[in-house]
Formats: structure tokens, C-alpha cells, sequence
């Protein structure tokens, strides 16, 4: 069986530095199978988070030579292991222990945003009517497993810290999600500029890079939610159409008119201007 | 008694998969205090692995169906088993539960008229499961924790339950520790849900997730609570079985579903070879037929590929050990075929099960919808759990609530596809509504410290040995132990050899070791999971060698055939008065009659 080193990070939140594993390694192996290996044989203390094992939960994300990568799905003959592969924690957390980093912000960050709040039933017996083609571009947000991956990767929070100002990624993703489901009522654009700060994102696309969801986030999320942040607060048309009108133009299209025929297959939501994505204006 | 951070709530639930965050935001709902306590971070429980989706006789796509047709489907599955009043409640209750899912965002596959698409499974009738894709408990965990953090629900990330406190015989609170500093914690609560889910990692091949060690099996039979069918555990038959380190990673039934077939190395679909007198009125007899069922002809009948788990599972075991397994010791599942049926196969198949294709690409260099998958029998669920009351979920200790894969009684000798993410909903739903109830109706109990104390020198004891075996090895070995001794195919000798075995690693657990400081121990925790999974796996032994016949998931090599005297009969795991695991026979309730007369109906 051939051996490879891995070179892990091994500290707390005061001082840590790498250290080097040799291990047997297999065909098939990930970098998880090998870090478990480790941990199992030489270093029972090593700290680590995981559950799925198969891309499903999004738990053991780490910088594998430097790239942000879930181990459990990089596989080991997609690495060169004539030299020590480095494991290391994600870098725009707080440290832990070893490859636990304090995630803890994201989740406080979430809570920041307005939940779902659907439109009155359509049907008598409570229920709604969506069709498949307008749910689909919701469903590839939906997908997120939240790995922090696109969070950790973000310049904004990794070299910036705008952790006060700053959603990131995967919760302008979230925004998203909800923004653009098509029973969602509710109003998240002022959140969108002022509390989430969505101008600070300069679309470098690193984020979309690194999702192992391979969710389309800059351009699909991120771009049209600028669209509508601009549409909302910089447009002079609409602010003049909002001055006479009183109120929220560019939420008029929020709600998708529904045909009233009960025929099959009619009852089919028209998104109205917000069919558009990056390309279409 | 040092003092440790203490928290109390009315409610406190145990576990954050699908059961305890439907019960959280249930009790949640009803005005009473609600802290949540789990292994991992919010949103990584087990359920985001549930591909295939939430069963429930909505009738969107075929209007045949409705509860009588799932509540005999259920019944039939558990081989007449279950708790008749729960597969009652389930069948009835399920499309509300899904309902309320998308009334809080979640997005299911839509039909041509734009209502929430069901999908063909096994055992069941009709299509019946709701479902996103191949990644239905990822909507469904994500749509709960989103919904539930704007409820005033407490969460406790990475937090593990260590002991049920009891007080004059009722559930008082509990004792904990928290892994990030590895301080511990106790907490007050009129009421308490186990939600803590199974307890595959008793098992070297498996689906299941590190956490789960049969927590809540464990704590509640400690808290002197009954364990019911613990004997039935279910191997789905299709996990991945190459390369190695991808072994027991599940394939979902719902390939299967849309058309994918078993072979064997000879290329023959033998499930057509064994189908079964319960099912064969309802079962294909020709590929045809089968195929034209996937596409949903209502009057085709449905393939053999979609009978119910633990048969397909013994089915592979046969061809394995007869020679005419895959190369790499597994069968073929093959989708890929339906090219030959079906134009932009390719595109459907991608479509229908996007992370199966993603995860046997990724992890195998196969692509599913131009080569079959080698898939072989994966530990997967437990069918077995805390014996509860099936209205209001409650366990023999008062106080104490389960639902879930914990609990027991819906799925009996066998549980279907699906049931589970409808049974973590309706049952989650009602212990968390009668949990709130039990507490508006009792005064805070006491904590008695001296359990606390016990429990938290037991918890320090591996910091304190030295040169005591490591707590991996011994985790290592006790699932190589029920791996061989208790798995599909069973005998009495060899789970008596399982049974003195595990006598013997406990004692080595009392010794065991563990290096390090209490920080994000790893090491540590796994110390701490052995006395559970010692537990469970006992539980298991005990229970199938007293059902000394084969039936459902249970399969006795030498009891092969069904006695009709224990189909009446049901087997509960009790601690004795000495310490000692005592296994009692209980009969199974009586199905009222008008029940019965569904069952009669739909045979």
C-alpha cells in the first residue's frame, strides 16, 4: 500500500503550527478517509467536524493545499502526493482547534433576514400552484448545503473583515432563495443595501468557484439581487414613478399574477420583470 | 457539587434532524420554553442525507390514493407489526404535515398543474413521495431550521447529552457537555423529546453518520424507559460498495423508482426469481410491465425491484454468495439502460437524481447514465426504538417524550421508503405538542446532584487512565462484531458469540483511554458514544435471538420461516432490577375492527 504525508494544521486559538502525518493510503481514498485515518491511529485528539461522508451536510470544509474544499469530497488521486498535502482549517473564522474554526457568525447572520412569508393559499383547500420552470432557478439556490466555503473564500470577510456590514455569499444566495420563490411576499432589498451591504461585492466570482454545489452564485444570486437593489434605489424613473404613486414601484411585480384558468397546467405564475437574470437588461 | 452552567426550559428537545425540529417549533408554537440540544452544527442532522422523499397519500398524482391505501401499505411493510394506531395517525396526517413544509418555503418537484409531485416507491401502492430531486431531507431540514430560528427556539450547537436526570421516576432534566471547551452543562425541563435518530454506527457498513450511536436508545433504557423491536434493523439494499472508502454510502431508492433495474453478473434481473406471496398480486411479472409502472401506467403493476427493502436486501446477499455478484462483491443497478426507452435519457437522469450522479462521478468515476452502479446491502435505519404511547408520543417515563428513528412502533418488522421523513414530521409534530402539554400541566422537578456528579466523574474517568485501549479501536471492533455476528442473515450461535464479545469490549470500555485536554476532543467523544452503541448493540442481540424466527428485516438462518404465534408478539428490551438487560414478550395490539377491514381491502 503506498504512503503519503499530510501536513495538518495542529493548534488553538493561541498558537498552532503544522505537522506532518504519514499515512497508508488506498484507490478511492479522499482526504477525509485519510485525515480519520490519521486521527484513528496517531492522533485521537485531532479535531475535526464531519457527518455525511458524500457532499450532502457540508460539514468538513478545510483548505486542502490551499484551496477551500469539503474533504469528503476531494479525492486523493485529484491531489499530488510525491509532496505533503497541507490541511488546514478555513482562514476567515476564528480558530478553534486544529481544523474547527467558530462559524457561530453565520449562523447569527441568518437570523438577520426576514423569513418567508408566503401569499394567501390559491387553492380553497390551502394549498398553491407553482409551476415546475418557474421554481427551478429557486430550487439550484435551494441546493446550498452551507459549508461556508463560498463565505471563507470571500474577500470581503477574508481579507476585509466586514463581518459587521457584510452577509456574504451564501446568504446573499439565501436572499435570494426567498426573493425570487414565487409565493414570497415580503420586502428584503433595504436589508439587501444598508444591513447586508450587498454593494460591497465586486463580483470576482471566487465564490462561485468554490461551491461544491456548483451553484451558479455571482450570477445567478448575486447580479440580480444588485439589479433590483439599483432598480429600488437608483433608478430616477422609478423614483419618480414612486413619488406620484406613493409607494414601492418596484415591488409591484413581487407578487406573480396567476391565470385564473383552473385547466391543467394554466395555473402558471408569470414572474413578470423579474424573469430577467444577469443578462437580460 | 461543582457548580455548572445551568439552563432550564419547559420543553427541551434532544436531537435537531427532522423530529426534533418539527417538535421544537411545534411546542414552540404552543407558548412554552423550548431549548434544543444537538451533536452537530444546526443543519448537518442525519435528515439532510434522505434522498427519496416524504411519503403522503396526497392523491396529486394518482387519485386513488388516500390514508387507507398508505395506512394498509404501512401495515403490510411491518409485516403486521406496527403499532396500528400510529401507522393510523401517520397515513391521516402526513399530507398536512407536508403542507405546512411548503407553507414555510420549502420547494417541492411540481406536477404538469402545478401541485407538489409524488414519486413511485417501494411498497408503496401509488406514488405517493413528495420530493426535490434526490435531496428531499435537505429541503426538509432546511426548511424547518429556517423556520424554527425565527420562533425564539434555543439552539445548543455541537452539545451531547450524557444522562437523563430522573426525580421520583419522571424526567427532571438532563446532564451534558459542550464540545468546544468541553464544559459541562445541566439543564431543567418539565418535559424532554428524544429526537437523537439511530444507531447504524453499531454497524462497520453503513450509511449513517457519526452521530449516530444510539443515543436516545441508550439514555432512555438507562432512565428505565422500555426499548421496543430492537431485533429490526434495516439494511437498504443499495449502498455504494467501490471504492472502499465510499462502502455503505446510500444509493436512493429512487433510482429505482424512475426505472433502474437490479443484475446480476450474468445480466439477469433476478428479482423477478423471488417475489414474494404478500406481494405478488401486486408485483409485474414481466419487464414490461414493470417498466411501464415507473412511467405510471396506472394499470401496470410495479416491478420487482420496488418490493420492500429487506427482501431486495436478502435477494443481493443470495446472488453475492452464489458467485453472481458484481466484481467488487456487490450487483449491478443500472439506469443508464432507460437510453433505450426514453430520448435525452442522459438529461432526465441528471434531472431526477442530480446528487447521485454527482456522488458516483465524484467519488467513483462513474457515470450513472452511461454505466450501472455495483451497489450492495448498507446498514441504514432502525426500525427499533423507545416503546411510546402512539397518540402523544410518550415513553414509559413520565416526562419523557420520542419520536423518530428513535422511537419505535410505526415501521414494525420493516419500514418503507418514505415513511421515515413522514414519520419524523407527524411524530415530531405530536411529541412536541404533548411535551408542551405535559409541561404546562407539571411544577419543575428536581435535579438531583448526586447524579449529576456521577455522571460527570464517569464522563472524566478516560482523562484520568492511562495506557487503556483507544476509543476507536474498540469502536472498530464492536462494529466488525455486529457486522458478522448480528447483520442480514443471522443465527442463534453467532449472536451468542456477539453477545459474549460484547461483554468483553465493555469491559475493556470501563478501561479505555483518551490523550489530550477537553477541548473539541474528538478522541474524547468517542469514548463517551461507546457505552450507547454498547448498549444498542446488546439490545439488538438479546431481542433477535429471543425472535427465534425470520421475519421483516429479521432473518434467521436457522429459523428461516415465520411463526405465527410471534406475529402477535412483540419484543421490549427493559433494564432489570439488577442492571441486568432483561428482554420481555408483549403481545402486539389488537387492530380494531374497522381497521382491520381496510387491511382486508386492500390485500
Amino acid at each position: 500500500m503506498a504512503t503519503a504525508t499530510f501536513r495538518i494544521w495542529r493548534g488553538d486559538r493561541e498558537k498552532g503550527r503544522f505537522q506532518d502525518y504519514a499515512t497508508s493510503v488506498s484507490e478511492g481514498m479522499v482526504v477525509l478517509d485519510a485525515v480519520h485515518r490519521i486521527q484513528a491511529e496517531q492522533a485521537n485528539d485531532l479535531s475535526l467536524r464531519w457527518n455525511c461522508k458524500a457532499g450532502k451536510c457540508g460539514s468538513c470544509s478545510a483548505e486542502v493545499n490551499g484551496m477551500p474544499k469539503l474533504m469528503c469530497m476531494t479525492r486523493l488521486n485529484t491531489l499530488r502526493l510525491d509532496q505533503p498535502v497541507t490541511v488546514e482549517p478555513m482562514r476567515s473564522f476564528p480558530l478553534i482547534k486544529d481544523l474547527v474554526t467558530d462559524v457561530s457568525w453565520n449562523f447569527r447572520v441568518k437570523k438577520t433576514i426576514k423569513k418567508f412569508n408566503p401569499r394567501p393559499p390559491d387553492a380553497p383547500d390551502g394549498t398553491w400552484r407553482m409551476a415546475q420552470q418557474d421554481i427551478d432557478r429557486v430550487q439550484e439556490f435551494r441546493k446550498c448545503i452551507e459549508c461556508f466555503l463560498c463565505q471563507d473564500v470571500c474577500h470581503v470577510l477574508r481579507e476585509h473583515h466586514y463581518f459587521d456590514e457584510f452577509a456574504g455569499p451564501r446568504y446573499f444566495v439565501h436572499v435570494a432563495a426567498l426573493e425570487m420563490h414565487p409565493l414570497d411576499t415580503e420586502d428584503r432589498l433595504e436589508d439587501l443595501k444598508k444591513a447586508h451591504g450587498v454593494g460591497y461585492c465586486n463580483i470576482t466570482t471566487c465564490c462561485r468557484k468554490v461551491c461544491p454545489e456548483h451553484i451558479t452564485i455571482t450570477e445567478n444570486a448575486i447580479i440580480p439581487l444588485k439589479e433590483r437593489v439599483v432598480d429600488e434605489f437608483y433608478d430616477p424613473v422609478t423614483r419618480l414613478f414612486r413619488l406620484f404613486q406613493g409607494k414601492k414601484s418596484g415591488r409591484s411585480a413581487k407578487r406573480p399574477e396567476l391565470k385564473e384558468d383552473t385547466d391543467a397546467g394554466a395555473k402558471t405564475a408569470v414572474p413578470g420583470s423579474y424573469s430577467g437574470s444577469a443578462g437580460a437588461r | 457539587m461543582p457548580e455548572y452552567q445551568t439552563h432550564s426550559y419547559d420543553v427541551l428537545v434532544i436531537g435537531a434532524g427532522g423530529a426534533g425540529l418539527r417538535a421544537a417549533i411545534e411546542a414552540s408554537s404552543m407558548g412554552v420554553s423550548v431549548g434544543v440540544i444537538c451533536k452537530s452544527l444546526l443543519g448537518k442532522a442525519h435528515t439532510v442525507m434522505a434522498e427519496g422523499g416524504i411519503a403522503a397519500a396526497m392523491g396529486n398524482v394518482d387519485d386513488r390514493d388516500n390514508w387507507k391505501v398508505h395506512f394498509a401499505d404501512t401495515m403490510r411493510g411491518g409485516q403486521y407489526l406496527s403499532n396500528w394506531r400510529m401507522a393510523e395517525l401517520h397515513a391521516k396526517e402526513a399530507p398536512e404535515c407536508v403542507r405546512e413544509l411548503e407553507a414555510w418555503g420549502a420547494l417541492f418537484d411540481r406536477t404538469q398543474d402545478g401541485r407538489i409531485l409524488q414519486r413511485n416507491f417501494g411498497g408503496h401502492k401509488y406514488p405517493r413521495l413528495a420530493h426535490v430531486g434526490d435531496r428531499t431531507g435537505l429541503e426538509m431540514i432546511r426548511t424547518l431550521q429556517d423556520h424554527g430560528i425565527h420562533q425564539g427556539i434555543e439552539v445548543h450547537m455541537e452539545s451531547t447529552v450524557l444522562a437523563l436526570l430522573t426525580d421520583d421516576g419522571r424526567v427532571t432534566g438532563v446532564f451534558g457537555y459542550e464540545r468546544e471547551r468541553g464544559r459541562f452543562l445541566t439543564f431543567r425541563a418539565k418535559a424532554v423529546v428524544l429526537a437523537t435518530g439511530g444507531i447504524g454506527r453499531a454497524y462497520k457498513i453503513t450509511s449513517n453518520s457519526w452521530e449516530y450511536t444510539g443515543d436516545g436508545h441508550a439514555l432512555a433504557y438507562d432512565a428505565g424507559a422500555d426499548l421496543l423491536d430492537m431485533e429490526f434493523v434495516q439494511f437498504h439494499p443499495t449502498g455504494m460498495i467501490w471504492p472502499p472508502s465510499v462502502c455503505g454510502i446510500l444509493v436512493t431508492e429512487g433510482v429505482r423508482g424512475e426505472g433502474g433495474v437490479l443484475r446480476n453478473k450474468e445480466g439477469r434481473r433476478f428479482m423477478f426469481d423471488d417475489i414474494p406471496e404478500l406481494y405478488r398480486a401486486q408485483t409485474a411479472d414481466n419487464e414490461e410491465e414493470g417498466w411501464r409502472y415507473t412511467q405510471g401506467d396506472k394499470d401496470a403493476r410495479r416491478p420487482p425491484e420496488l418490493l420492500t427493502r429487506d427482501h431486495i436486501a436478502r435477494c443481493i446477499v443470495r446472488q453475492i454468495k452464489e458467485g453472481r455478484g458484481s466484481p467488487h462483491g456487490g450487483v449491478f443497478l443500472d439506469i443508464s439502460w432507460i437510453k433505450a426507452r426514453l430520448p435525452n435519457a442522459a438529461e432526465h437522469i441528471q434531472r431526477k437524481l442530480p446528487s447521485m450522479y454527482h456522488q458516483f462521478k465524484e467519488l467513483a468515476d462513474i457515470d450513472i447514465t452511461k454505466e450501472p452502479m455495483e451497489v450492495g446491502p448498507t446498514t441504514h435505519y432502525m426500525m427499533g426504538g423507545v416503546k411510546v404511547d402512539g397518540d402523544t408520543q410518550m415513553s414509559t417515563v413520565p416526562g419523557l417524550f420520542a419520536a423518530g428513528e428513535c422511537a419505535a412502533g410505526l415501521h414494525g418488522a420493516n419500514r418503507l421508503g418514505g415513511n421515515s421523513l413522514s414519520d419524523l414530521l407527524v411524530f415530531g409534530k405530536r411529541a412536541g405538542r404533548y411535551a408542551a402539554c405535559f409541561a404546562k400541566e407539571h411544577r419543575e422537578g428536581r435535579i438531583d446532584n448526586a447524579l449529576v456528579s456521577q455522571a460527570a466523574a464517569r464522563a472524566l474517568a478516560p482523562f484520568e487512565r492511562n495506557n487503556g485501549t483507544g476509543p476507536y479501536q474498540i469502536q472498530q471492533k464492536l462494529q466488525e462484531i455486529m457486522q458478522d455476528l448480528v447483520g442480514i442473515v443471522r443465527t442463534e450461535s453467532e449472536m451468542k458469540q456477539a453477545l459474549a464479545e460484547i461483554e468483553e469490549l465493555s469491559r475493556r470500555t470501563s478501561a479505555v483511554s483518551v490523550e489530550g485536554n477537553r477541548e473539541y476532543n474528538n478522541g474524547w467523544h468517542t469514548a463517551l458514544d461507546l457505552p450507547n452503541l454498547l448498549t444498542v448493540s446488546e439490545a439488538i442481540a438479546r431481542a433477535a435471538i429471543e425472535r427465534d424466527e425470520s421475519r421483516g428485516a429479521h432473518f434467521r438462518e436457522d429459523r428461516p420461516a415465520k411463526n405465527a404465534e410471534l406475529g402477535k408478539i412483540s419484543m421490549v428490551v427493559r433494564r432489570g432490577p439488577a442492571g441486568k438487560m432483561l428482554v420481555h414478550r408483549e403481545p402486539v395490539p389488537e387492530i380494531p375492527p374497522e381497521l382491520k377491514q381496510i387491511i382486508e381491502e386492500m390485500k
